[in-house]
């Protein structure tokens, strides 16, 4: 009983502490060489791609969640 | 517009307890972030559609120091040619100069990224001021970016030919969550709260109640969400796709989707070229109306508040010259170019009574040198 006891306390510490343990990286760094490929970049160009999202959000209802920030316009 | 007043106090709590509960996730420890490249770029811009002429130039100069930081700064310049409908319909043709000019700081330390910027926008009858403060933190090896930013505007409307003044704040809370998925694939969250307050709408536009045009009329509140989800893949050989969708939400019953494509092949080592799709469907603001039976406290005419369908094809070519030239340790020259298709279906041309549509071409030259 104490036994049995002991290995419950033993199992619920390994499952709390792997509960705190970060996730260890599932891509290795070596594998990473797609990932490092400009071509994988969200914005490839980050002023031709602010300018072109400027131009979206000075004609559209919508905008945020873009890297388009920046100052005020009243284009018409 | 009740129901726009009744909205923004749950709004404020989510986004205050949202941006608490990340704050708490952002002490989890991490592995190194890096700076952005030393980079010198210049572009020119050009727009054309529906009336409006846009061009100008833009420059932008990154230089890191102290092994720690980079500084930046950006100059914008849009020259502004106008007839379009809104002013041949109601005022006279029109040309005006916008400039910003943008400084900012970055500053890694470790596992995170923290940003600070500042940009300052004027024009004959705008004036904006802005602040920007963002911390981007690695999480897993590298596997996960959490991004938290905040952006704070005071701007300053005018009208040229009068003295009306009037004043916009704005703040923006952002959030975003970039994720590895695999060794070939990554997916981002991104979340953005935009409040503003004081006079949104344009005090040149008129709003029609049986033909007859009157000044519009707009809340002086405006709260919107915007989530949008976004991945991209190698999906062959120097061959990357990427696919987008964001749906934005505010108070004032503007509801928007937006679906993106994009195409990116490195045809030769130094040439590569890009393809883009971009699909905008919006549902009109609760008071906007082509025509208003009847007067109404809140009432628009905006066209960028109606019903629309938005369709654009877009290029891009990129030329890496690989060599060092003069001071520049690598440069390269991007050619852009994009066609966007904008339909209504409550906007009507007064000049003929038919529904508003209209092309428009944006052409981009940009060239960047790498020290």
């Amino acid at each position: 009983m104490r036994r049995r006891a002991a290995q419950l306390l033993l199992l619920s510490i390994c499952i709390a502490a792997s509960g705190c343990a970060a996730p260890r990286p599932w891509v290795a760094p070596f594998e990473r060489e797609a990932l490092a490929d400009p071509l994988m970049s969200f914005s490839r160009n980050a002023l031709m791609d602010k300018h072109r999202q400027h131009v979206f959000d000075v004609r559209e209802g919508g905008r945020g969640a873009t890297d388009g920030g920046g100052g005020g316009c009243g284009c018409n | 517009m009740a129901a726009t007043e009744a909205m923004r106090a749950p709004l404020r709590a989510g986004v205050r307890g949202g941006f608490t509960a990340v704050l708490l996730l952002a002490c989890v420890v991490g592995f190194a972030a890096t700076l952005p490249e030393d980079l010198a770029e210049l572009m020119y811009h050009s727009y054309d559609g529906g009336g409006v002429q846009v061009t100008g130039p833009a420059l932008s100069l990154r230089k890191s120091f102290a092994s720690d930081f980079s500084a930046s700064a950006t100059h914008y310049v849009d020259s502004i040619s106008s007839a379009s409908i809104d002013v041949v319909t109601s005022a006279s043709p029109y040309t005006e100069r916008r400039e910003e000019l943008g400084v900012g700081l970055d500053w890694v330390q470790g596992d995170s990224l923290m940003s600070v910027g500042y940009i300052r926008s004027e024009e004959s009858d705008y004036e904006s001021d802005t602040w920007a403060l963002s911390v981007a933190q690695d999480f897993f090896g590298g596997m996960s970016t959490l991004t938290l930013g905040y952006v704070r505007g005071d701007d300053l409307v005018s009208r040229v030919d009068t003295d009306f003044e009037d004043e916009v704040e704005r703040n923006n809370y952002q959030l975003s969550w970039s994720q590895v998925l695999t060794s070939r694939i990554v997916a981002s969250l991104d979340y953005e709260a935009i409040l503003e307050t004081g006079f949104l709408n344009n005090p040149y536009r008129s709003a029609r109640i049986l033909g007859a045009q009157i000044p519009e009329r707009y809340p002086r509140a405006r709260n919107s969400h915007t989530v949008a989800l976004r991945g991209i893949g190698m999906v062959a050989e120097a061959t990357s796709l990427e696919l987008g969708y964001r749906w934005y939400r505010d108070t004032w019953q503007v509801q928007a989707h937006t679906l993106e494509a994009a195409a990116a092949r490195r045809i030769t080592p130094r040439l590569s070229a890009e393809l883009t799709y971009r699909y905008t469907t919006q549902d009109a603001a609760s008071f906007y109306a082509d025509d208003f039976d009847a007067e109404f406290e809140f009432m628009a005419r905006d066209k960028e508040l109606s019903t629309f369908d938005s369709h654009t094809l877009g290029a891009r070519l990129t030329w890496d010259f690989g060599a060092r030239l003069g001071p520049l340790s690598r440069s390269s020259v991007s050619l852009g170019y994009d066609l966007i298709r904008f339909d209504y279906d409550d906007f009507t041309d007064i000049r003929n009574g038919e529904l508003y549509g209209f092309d428009s071409h944006v052409f981009q030259v940009w060239f960047g040198g790498w020290f």
